[in-house]
């Protein structure tokens, strides 16, 4: 019988090897067994949505929430499929994607840069998340992009709307379906041209932020380019409450069309605020004053009220639209929640299903194969007409509407209704577009 | 000149929300000594009793009129308020139309009894606490009420507008032969705002409870010795000051559609305003408050805008600092507070 003997720098020893011998498998397999970030090695796969969950965009974010729970009930063969029905491609069982069932994560984004790459970040490194998508800003969505792109997983913008996203911050990884404001100003020049003719005169109020900036800059060059005169561009602090001392000097400015490059409360007040100082009643230049709105959501104009009545904008998508892709989300979503979905949730949703397909086609959850399939994907079905995934900056190219505020609603959603649906070619432009200039794509990171 | 007086009504209207708010965080201030940090909230809960009333006006019965359809195709239901189902639509309509002015008499109780809570309940336990634990509390208190109304109502703005009849825009310059309009609430906004500042002075200067309040204000201890219940008094104080912040924001709601932050972002100009008017000092948070609002009015004019870039942003906060540096205890500012 022998006798063995524990000494401290035995125990030490044995605990180093035995430490080693552990880690080196778990060594081995980051650096090379896994490909790409977050690969699905289970029957699940996770995706994290970053949506305003606080905040002055919650009730945004909550819809976006539903749309993201709803696509991933069809996602996994629940509910009745929705635009999985309609999409063009037919990659999609309801088998999950890939076959592996889809979980999901949550993120608030607060409406904040900071708060949105940390909850990215989290749900990216704790959470095992593959793709990150949502927001409501387009500050948010370029800062949590950036961050995608460094970590090697897809992010799929939700609702921003700034050139820049897909212009000069655009990122590999990053791929947006939303519109943004070039395609308002293209949309919107024509129809203003028939509406109010071509000596007009424009004063601008502008929110002092990215997607305020290159609003202005879309809708004051579309409108320059009808012959109208900008008069003044005005930029509002973000967190601006009440706008009256920005609209009386608009009384006396000699302009007779007041531009309000402003989104959520800070749209809803200075509309509110624009229509209290009489200005739709006002008569300028032998002109009736009006105002446009160019970038409209449902649920700011219920905000907004009756102010909205007969002012024009654009927008993503509405839910009264008649093909057969809107028609299967407004049941699907409708049924289930009781309400017609939002822009945003069309998009969010929108993405989630682009995701999951273009893995599908690809046959990986690596970013850079789904990033391939997105490039040049075009696809229809998704209640936006024909639709191009562009390669070159991916930005999707299709419809835009041109809505204006409903003289007599029937209910608390029918607040907007489509004047003009402007075709794809109309609002397209080419890659190298001087306001989406000074930014590159890159190449695509997989991370790991 | 058009111009000119145009941003001069602009600041009065602007100053007046100001105005009020700030007066209502000075008599809490100067009574009870509390920085209170939950006043933009009493502010935001007083639009909510506003927008609250409207929504028990406008409580509806569901008819089908099958000739409509909803979206997602079927037979619409037509809503029908009970109001107008039992008065008739001509004065069932008005009163829902006027429901922002008659939530004036609806709000003064909640507002006066949700002070009293607060005061008694919670921030009575933080009087002889430092004013950094006192800012800890009601600014913690402040995000836990702005989060109920946000559950309750949710995060959109809710357009809660004036009656018909204040809507719409007045010529007050044709009396002196200009053309300068002006919406009618703003300025039914500014004359009930001077109305109750009035009101509170008139309160203050020309009852017995005012005059020891302001015995009070000036020495506590004092009237204490004399067998008087100051804390009482206090606390009734702290009730009409929530009063008064409430009433600010019922009325501001057809102004700007009334949302769950409302008070936050009323919060740090308010303060800025006391601070400049002098804490403790009454009419130097009013003359604080209109002084601002009209020098912020013109900040935000083209001229302004164009000339120095920025200025509209940051205008409230140099003539702060510079107020402070000239006249550290503010414009009217009293000796001896705040200065142990």
């Amino acid at each position: 019988m022998s006798k063995r003997e524990l000494s401290r720098r035995g125990v030490l020893k044995t605990g180093a090897l035995g430490g080693a011998g552990l880690a080196l498998p778990t060594i081995f397999t980051a650096s090379s067994a896994a490909a790409f970030t977050n690969e699905p090695t289970g029957g699940t796969v996770t995706l994290g949505f970053n949506v305003p969950q606080t905040g002055p965009y919650a009730d945004e974010g909550a819809d976006e929430l539903r749309a993201y729970q709803l696509a991933v009930e069809h996602l996994n063969g629940g509910g009745d499929g929705g635009m999985m029905n309609t999409f063009s491609s037919k990659t999609l069982q309801g088998n999950g994607i890939l076959g592996k069932k889809v979980e999901f994560v949550t993120g608030d984004t607060q409406t904040k840069s900071d708060a949105a790459r940390a909850s990215a970040k989290s749900m990216i490194e704790k959470d095992g998340a593959v793709m990150i998508t949502g927001g409501s800003s387009s500050g948010v969505a370029i800062a949590v992009q950036g961050l995608c792109q460094e970590a090697g997983v897809i992010f799929m913008a939700g609702l921003t709307h700034s050139n820049d996203t897909t212009g000069k911050d655009k990122k590999a990884n990053g791929f947006r379906h939303f519109f943004n404001g070039f395609m308002s100003g293209a949309a919107l020049a024509p129809v203003l041209k028939n509406l109010y003719g071509t000596d007009r005169t424009a004063y601008h109020l502008t929110a002092d932020y990215t997607w305020g900036w290159t609003q202005e800059e879309s809708i004051a060059a579309a409108t320059e380019a009808l012959g109208w005169n900008t008069i003044n561009k005005v930029r509002t602090p973000l967190a601006a409450t009440d706008f009256s001392s920005y609209i009386a000097p608009v009384l006396n400015s000699g302009a007779d069309v007041l531009v309000l490059n402003h989104y959520g409360g800070n749209m809803v007040n200075s509309l509110t605020n624009a229509v209290q100082f009489g200005l739709r009643d006002k008569v300028v230049n032998g002109k009736n004053f009006e105002i446009v709105v160019p970038l409209y959501s449902r649920l700011m104009a219920k905000g907004a009220g009756a102010n909205v009545k007969g002012i024009h904008g654009s927008t993503n998508w509405h839910w009264s639209l008649q093909d057969e892709g809107s028609k299967a989300f407004v049941r699907s979503f409708g049924t289930k929640y009781g309400f017609p979905p939002s822009q945003a949730a069309h998009t969010v949703y929108c993405q989630t299903l682009l995701y999951a397909d273009a893995v599908a086609r690809a046959g990986s959850f690596n970013p850079c194969a789904v990033a391939e399939a997105l490039e040049g994907f075009e696809f229809d079905g998704l209640g936006n007409g024909h639709t191009l995934y562009r390669a070159e900056d991916h930005q999707c190219f299709k419809d835009v509407l041109v809505v204006r505020g409903k003289e007599n609603p029937t209910s608390e959603f029918d607040l907007l209704e489509v004047v003009e649906v402007t075709p794809a070619a109309q609002v397209t432009y080419a890659p190298d577009h001087p306001m989406f200039a000074g930014g590159t794509l890159g190449s695509c990171n997989p991370g790991a | 000149m058009d111009a000119f007086l145009l941003q001069i009504l602009n600041g009065l209207d602007k100053g007046s929300a100001y105005a009020l708010i700030a007066l209502g965080l000075t008599l809490i201030f100067g009574t009870l000594g509390v920085v209170n940090f939950a006043h933009g909230a009493l502010f935001m809960i007083g639009a909510f009793c506003a927008v609250t009333l409207q929504r028990l006006f406008s409580l509806s019965f569901e008819t089908i009129d099958p000739s409509q359809k909803d979206f997602l195709g079927n037979p619409l239901k037509v809503k029908t308020p009970y109001l107008e189902s039992w008065l008739g639509p001509d004065a069932g309509g008005a009163i829902i139309d006027w429901s922002v002015p008659l939530a004036i008499l609806f709000a003064i109780p909640i507002m006066i009894t949700i002070g009293f809570v607060m005061e008694r309940g919670l921030i009575k336990h933080f009087y002889k606490r430092p004013h950094a634990d006192q800012i800890l509390v009601t600014f913690g208190l402040a995000i836990v009420l702005q989060e109920i109304v946000k559950y309750f109502y949710g995060a959109n703005p809710i357009q809660t507008p004036a009656p018909d009849a204040l809507n719409g825009v007045a010529n007050v310059g044709a009396m002196i032969g200009m053309d300068i309009v002006y919406p009618v609430w703003r300025i039914v906004y500014f004359f009930f705002s001077v109305l109750i500042i009035g009101g509170i002075f008139a309160f203050l200067q020309f009852t017995t409870f005012g005059m020891v309040v302001r015995a009070g204000m000036a020495d506590r201890e004092t009237v204490g010795l004399l067998g008087i219940n100051i804390d009482r008094r206090f606390t009734i104080m702290f009730g009409i000051a929530a009063a008064v912040a409430g009433l600010a924001g019922v009325m501001y709601t057809p102004i700007n559609p009334p949302n769950y932050h409302m008070g936050m972002d009323f919060l740090v100009l308010s303060f800025v305003v006391v601070v400049v008017g002098g804490m403790g000092s009454l009419p130097g948070a009013v003359l604080a408050g209109f002084l601002l609002g009209i020098l912020e009015s013109f900040a935000s004019t083209t001229w302004a805008t164009t000339t120095l870039p920025g200025i509209n942003q940051i205008i409230i906060y140099v003539v702060a600092i510079l107020v402070l540096l000239t006249r550290p205890r503010g414009l009217m500012g009293l000796k001896g507070v705040m200065e142990d």
